[in-house]
């Protein structure tokens, strides 16, 4: 939606435009402030830097243990003779994960949050300096496991990709609606267990996604017997030309959501106040 | 506090947040680490105040508009999934209110 128009002012958020009177010794100020605008500054400001190297970024979102480091590992198994990849990993503490993306031969730089349960774009951005950008055609960014927090922070990636595994349950879209909202793909990981269980359908899975209003893709893998590996790989590469075609109009790609009722300021340092009318003005 | 000195405010009396529960954030918890963040600050004796956004929905196939539940962002009318969010993920500081030195 477009922020200059005024277009992006809807039903919803129309009342924060109405501005309350100032009384004897009061200022009322209208903010109308994203929350998370210094995130989204340095998210943009990252995206900037992928774009500027021609480097698609992929944010990987899972609960922990649904396969995100295995699904890598099959990837770049796959792709590390025609791609350049490399993978910034995020975790409360260990660098497991990191070492078994390095001893795929591809550089891999290790995150560890401490307590912390997702990343953010400035944990992401300092991770940058250790990553060989002007060398690379795809990165990922493994998030910690959390099917919670990591939803709600741009880290200047390009795509969104959700994995739910067969043990999980079909429901998790419907029960982590924020996350699965974010969606450019879902991916159903360890299909080869389904066999095995009788209470997981991906047809479910599937309609809880789309129930999110969410027509994202979605692909049946598994890294163990490579089912759906094919399909993935296709849309990596699909996703690459489409990034590099937009590059090549000055364009870039965003992760699905787009927070809607917060566009309203994306501009929060350039917002000026004016405290005797209440009236905030966009320069 | 940026807009509390630029406004010469003594004090900061009313912080009104607006919340959708697509925002992915809690209000209850975001009074409670406001209480603690505002320590010492011009914020200290400031009232916080959450505004609770619906989950609001238009839909593109018959244009009407719904509100719906967080995880059944399908149009209430015709039950189509192209719908666009109207309100429900917004995490915004809406409004400070501020007592001014005079």
């Amino acid at each position: 939606m477009c922020n200059t128009c005024g277009c992006n002012i809807t039903p919803g958020n129309r009342p924060l435009v109405l501005a309350e009177k100032p009384k004897n010794g009061m200022t009322t100020v209208s903010v109308l402030q994203n929350l998370l605008s210094q995130n989204n500054q340095q998210a943009d400001h990252n995206r900037s830097h992928f774009d500027a190297q021609k480097v698609l970024v992929i944010n990987l979102m899972s609960s922990p243990g649904s396969g995100k480091t295995a699904l890598l590992e099959a990837t770049i198994k796959r792709l590390r003779e025609s791609l350049k990849i490399a993978v910034i990993e995020g975790d409360l503490e260990t660098e497991n994960d990191t070492k078994r993306i390095q001893a795929q031969g591809v550089p891999a730089y290790q995150i560890t949050t401490g307590t912390a349960c997702h990343l953010d774009a400035h944990l992401v951005h300092n991770a940058l300096h250790h990553m060989p950008l002007d060398d690379l055609d795809l990165l990922f960014i493994e998030n910690v496991g959390n099917l919670v927090c990591p939803a709600s922070f741009d880290l200047g990636h390009h795509r969104n990709v959700v994995l739910l595994s067969v043990t999980e349950g079909d429901d998790k879209p419907a029960k982590y609606p924020v996350m699965f909202r974010a969606a450019d793909l879902m991916l159903i990981s360890k299909t080869d267990l389904l066999p095995h269980l009788d209470d997981f359908s991906p047809l479910n899975a599937e309609q809880n996604l789309h129930n999110l209003a969410n027509d994202a893709p979605v692909i049946e893998f598994s890294s163990k017997d490579g089912n759906g590996l094919e399909a993935w790989i296709t849309w990596l590469h699909v996703e690459i030309e489409q990034h590099r075609s937009l590059l090549l109009n000055n364009q870039t790609q965003r992760p699905k959501v787009q927070q809607d009722g917060q566009l309203l300021h994306v501009h929060p340092g350039k917002t000026k106040f004016h405290p005797l009318d209440n009236k905030v003005v966009h320069t | 506090m940026a807009i509390a000195k630029a406004h010469n405010a003594v004090k900061v009396v009313r912080i009104i947040v607006r919340i959708g529960p697509l925002s992915g954030t809690e209000p209850k918890l975001l009074e409670n680490a406001f209480s603690i963040s505002c320590a010492g600050t011009l914020a200290e004796e400031a009232e916080f105040l959450t505004e609770a956004m619906p989950v609001r929905v238009f839909c593109n196939g018959c244009g009407s508009e719904s509100e719906t539940a967080i995880n059944q962002l399908i149009c209430k009318n015709c039950g189509g999934h192209e719908t666009k969010l109207l309100s429900g993920d917004e995490l915004i500081l809406a409004r400070v209110e501020l007592e001014n030195a005079d």
